[in-house]
């Protein structure tokens, strides 16, 4: 199991700060999420892990700065789906998920028959088998957000990197991916960040919520603690109704305001 | 499922493919004027193989129209053809752009800018250096046209939109090609000899370009089909290929300069010969689907047939004054592109 640590981890678009002296610990085999209004910074964050934009601060591995290694090396070590991945419509679904594997082929080798096999299992175990000859443009939102999944634990890393996973699945599918992910997670024990829209939910299968707010980490900790009607209130801007079921989780349930 | 069920590609193209390439040659040096009846070509090419003898009864210097006239321009066209296919699929990966290809993004332009400023400064001196500086200039002008085609295209358009670099592509080639009218309406003197090094030397053909090009040719496609996977790497877009741990900007540079090299030889011999790049990738994926690892051999193989094939109408049909065999390409190419960018744009 992995640990992730962030130190002080800033994100910069020219003059816009994106994330501000980020710091975190994320233990081995647990599930972090990152909240919070849209622009908070969640998705520069899962960003700058994965070395797409550059930032300060430190990223540590169990231990090892991340950035001193290779891409290649990285890659074993984060997975990564991005909020709206880039899927050529002319590719298939089998072609897509094998690219999951390019991490541990060699620069001008081809994939190894472990490769393919560790392919046809990820497109079993997440019930993809029937669309694996299909075409990604030809697949409906839900549809692809699975196969991006099945890429991203076909790489095989020990830690896992989602941006909203679940945005465009129906409650069945939501559902059936997260527990997918949980399930890995308890089997393989990876590590995950995630960044989620639904608080319900994220309450519900995450470990620790890290609240975010213009790019500066406001508060984590369990649902109970972070899911509160007075912050939600100051860092959304709405009014909630948050119910606590009797085993410990929380619903978050959005009312319409008085104001008129 | 089983493993065997879920493959990339299916194995029986690429063998059908080289019997293609292989019967473009045999129908290219049984086809032409003058020289033996043709069935007895490959009768006689059989003899010629070592320890064979079959009767043909081809004559000595019908076997010289074969060997010496038809078989070098036959192979050169094959070449070409493999080249600018390859280059048109490869650049097609890199720049995640179905519309590029070797003219638009003006790397001939730039090829024969370069070749210009060799014959304007002293071409009768530099032809006996050791290295011949003729396709190094193609070469390097070529290049810096891709580069700079790339740079304006991207700046402005962003890296998705397709159109801003074929515009690109087009405005560089226009200044390219305005820089080369000015320096030869300075040096009129050497105007015919860039003009028939611009038109190529297809018609002419000889084993000594068939030689001068093959190095470059082989190195480049060498290096591009070691790039295939990786090709296919790229196409989910420049952030995801980093997050799967490609070195993106490495392996673009890489892909560039090879196939640019390889484009800028075979201009330098063959001329300015359009749409190859766009029409044999493109067929190619409609047969077989997108990926690279199938795109770009077939594509070097079946670009060498389609050449070669498209260059015998020249070879038989207008006597005497030849047909360009960049006519014949653009005739069938330029369709064939307005094809594809209406149903590129539908599919938006
Ligand atoms: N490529 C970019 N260039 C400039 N600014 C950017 C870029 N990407 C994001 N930003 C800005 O950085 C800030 C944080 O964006 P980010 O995408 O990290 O937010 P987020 O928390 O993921 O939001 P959402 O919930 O809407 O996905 C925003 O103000 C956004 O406008
Ligand atoms: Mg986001």
């Amino acid at each position: 199991m992995t640990s992730l640590n962030f130190e002080k981890v800033s994100v910069q678009y020219g003059q816009r700060r994106a994330v501000v002296e980020f710091s975190e610990v994320v233990r081995p085999g647990e599930w972090l999420c990152l909240i919070g209004p849209n622009g908070a910074g969640k998705s520069s964050l899962l960003r700058a892990i994965v070395g797409i934009i550059s930032f300060s601060g430190n990223i540590v591995v169990d231990g090892a700065t991340l950035h001193d290694r290779n891409a290649r090396r990285r890659a074993q070590l984060v997975a990564y789906v991005p909020q709206s991945p880039v899927m050529p419509s002319d590719m298939n679904a089998y072609e897509y998920v094998l690219l999951g594997r390019n991490p541990y082929v060699s620069h001008f080798g081809s994939e190894s028959v472990h490769d393919t096999a560790m392919v046809n299992s990820v497109f079993e175990r997440l019930d993809l088998t029937d669309f694996a000859h299909r075409q990604l443009g030809e697949l409906s939102g839900g549809e692809r957000q699975r196969v991006a999944i099945a890429r991203a634990v076909a790489q095989e890393a020990p830690i896992l990197l989602l941006d909203e996973p679940t945005s465009s699945l129906d409650i069945g599918h939501q559902q059936q991916a997260l527990e997918l992910v949980d399930k890995l997670r308890r089997e393989h024990g990876l590590t995950v960040v995630s960044a989620m829209h639904d608080l319900t939910l994220a309450g519900s299968y995450a470990d620790r919520l890290v609240l975010m707010h213009e790019g500066h980490r406001v508060v984590g900790g369990t649902a109970q603690e972070v899911l509160r009607a007075e912050t939600l209130a100051e860092f959304y801007g709405v009014s909630v109704h948050v119910h606590h079921e009797p085993d410990g989780t929380v619903a978050v349930i959005p009312r319409r305001s008085l104001r008129t | 499922m089983n493993s065997s069920q879920v493959r990339v590609s299916s194995p029986w193209w690429i063998p059908t493919a080289v019997a293609m390439l292989v019967l473009a040659l045999l129908g290219g040096a049984m086809i032409g004027p003058a020289g033996p009846t043709w069935w007895r070509v490959p009768l006689e090419l059989l003899n010629r193989l070592p320890l064979l003898t079959v009767h043909s009864g081809v004559s000595e210097s019908e076997w010289n129209i074969i060997w010496l006239v038809r078989m070098p321009r036959v192979v050169l066209a094959g070449l070409v053809g493999c080249t600018l296919s390859i280059a048109g699929a490869s650049y097609q990966g890199v720049f995640r752009n179905p519309l590029v290809d070797p003219y638009l993004l003006g790397v001939a332009a730039g090829a024969g800018l370069g070749a210009t400023f060799v014959f304007t400064i002293n071409r009768a001196g530099s032809s006996t250096w050791l290295i011949d500086p003729l396709p190094l200039a193609a070469f390097g002008c070529g290049l810096a046209a891709v580069l700079v085609t790339y740079v304006v295209g991207t700046a402005f358009g962003g890296e998705r939109s397709s159109t801003t670099l074929v515009l690109a592509g087009v405005a560089v080639t226009s200044l390219v090609t305005a820089m080369q009218a000015f320096l030869l309406q300075r040096h009129t003197d050497v105007m015919r000899e860039v003009y028939s090094w611009i038109l190529g030397r297809l018609s002419t053909a000889t084993w000594t370009d068939v030689r001068l090009v093959l190095p470059y040719v082989a190195l480049s496609t060498t290096v591009l089909l070691f790039h295939r996977r990786l090709l296919d790497v790229l196409r989910v877009g420049d952030d995801e290929a980093t997050a799967l741990g490609a070195h993106v900007n490495r392996i673009r540079l890489v892909v560039v300069l090879f196939a640019t090299l390889g484009t800028a030889a075979v201009v330098a011999v063959s001329g300015l010969i359009g749409f190859v790049g766009i029409i044999v990738p493109h067929a190619v994926r409609l047969l077989v689907g997108a990926s690279y690892r199938v795109v770009l051999p077939l594509s070097f193989l079946l670009g060498g047939a389609f050449l070669i094939t498209a260059d015998i109408p020249g070879r038989i049909l207008s006597n005497p004054a030849e047909t360009p065999i960049g006519v014949v390409t653009a005739f069938l190419g330029a369709p064939f592109f307005l094809l594809i960018l209406r149903t590129r744009q539908a599919s938006r």
